[in-house]
């Protein structure tokens, strides 16, 4: 029973590419579960995040099942 | 014609423009844009990533908004993921039209939202490590402009 979480960007050098977690996750729980400087960053509006590939409007409802992926999206830059 | 390709290695623009150039035959102008590794300073090496989900759709969905918003016999948009030495290509963005304007306009708004309004992820490797690059305030007004400029029919 697990939920995979991506860090994308800055995020992935503050907390790790990706890490499992026990489902259903919740935002707090998340939230909680990061150092400082990603948590901070994380519950600012200038990260977007995305479950099962697609874009949350409100990311403080996320809740995922086993076996869902959540991204945590930082500001992009390309080009 | 809408070719876009997310590539995750090396590519040559201009075979890319030969390519491209070929697929629009009534075309009365292609507008090209070439986006490269700065070769200029400290920088070893860029890393682009991206979120497999929403990368290819988002570039797709931006292409189909050039190709409503402009009058464009065709639209390319290649960019590259990975790792990539100063000099090498990152983005190949064509434009063909009957006419130069709308092809640049095109080419134009394709970019700026490539810049700052695409799902990647930039980082340089200077020689004391990675640095993670954000766009500059440049980027965030050039992406505006798109709003409030009036549309073409």
């Amino acid at each position: 029973m697990s939920v995979k979480v991506l860090f994308l960007g800055r995020l992935s050098a503050m907390v790790a590419p990706e890490r499992d977690y026990p489902a259903p996750l919740n935002w707090q729980y998340l939230l909680d579960s990061l150092p400082e400087e990603a948590r901070a960053l994380v519950a600012g509006e200038k990260v977007r995040v995305a479950l099962d590939g697609a874009l949350l409007a409100d990311k403080t409802s996320l809740i995922a099942q086993n076996g869902a992926e959540v991204a945590l999206l930082p500001p992009v830059s390309g080009g | 014609m809408k070719d876009v390709r997310l590539l995750d290695t090396g590519f040559s623009a201009g075979e890319g423009l030969a390519h491209f150039a070929q697929k629009v035959p009534d075309a009365g102008g292609i507008v090209s844009f070439v986006g490269k590794v700065r070769g200029e300073g400290d920088v070893k090496a860029l890393e682009l990533s991206h979120y497999e989900p929403l990368t290819l759709p988002g570039m797709d969905a931006l292409a189909d908004q050039a190709l409503a918003r402009w009058a464009l016999e065709g639209l390319m948009i290649w960019h590259r993921i990975g790792v990539m030495q100063p000099g090498a290509p990152i983005v190949l963005v064509s434009a063909a039209a009957k006419h130069r304007r709308d092809a640049f306009e095109a080419a134009d708004f394709v970019m700026d939202h490539l810049k700052s309004d695409a799902w990647f992820w930039k980082r340089e490797r200077r020689s004391d490590g990675w640095h993670w690059i954000e766009p500059r305030e440049q980027d965030h007004g050039d992406l505006a402009r798109w709003d409030i400029l009036p549309k073409q029919d």
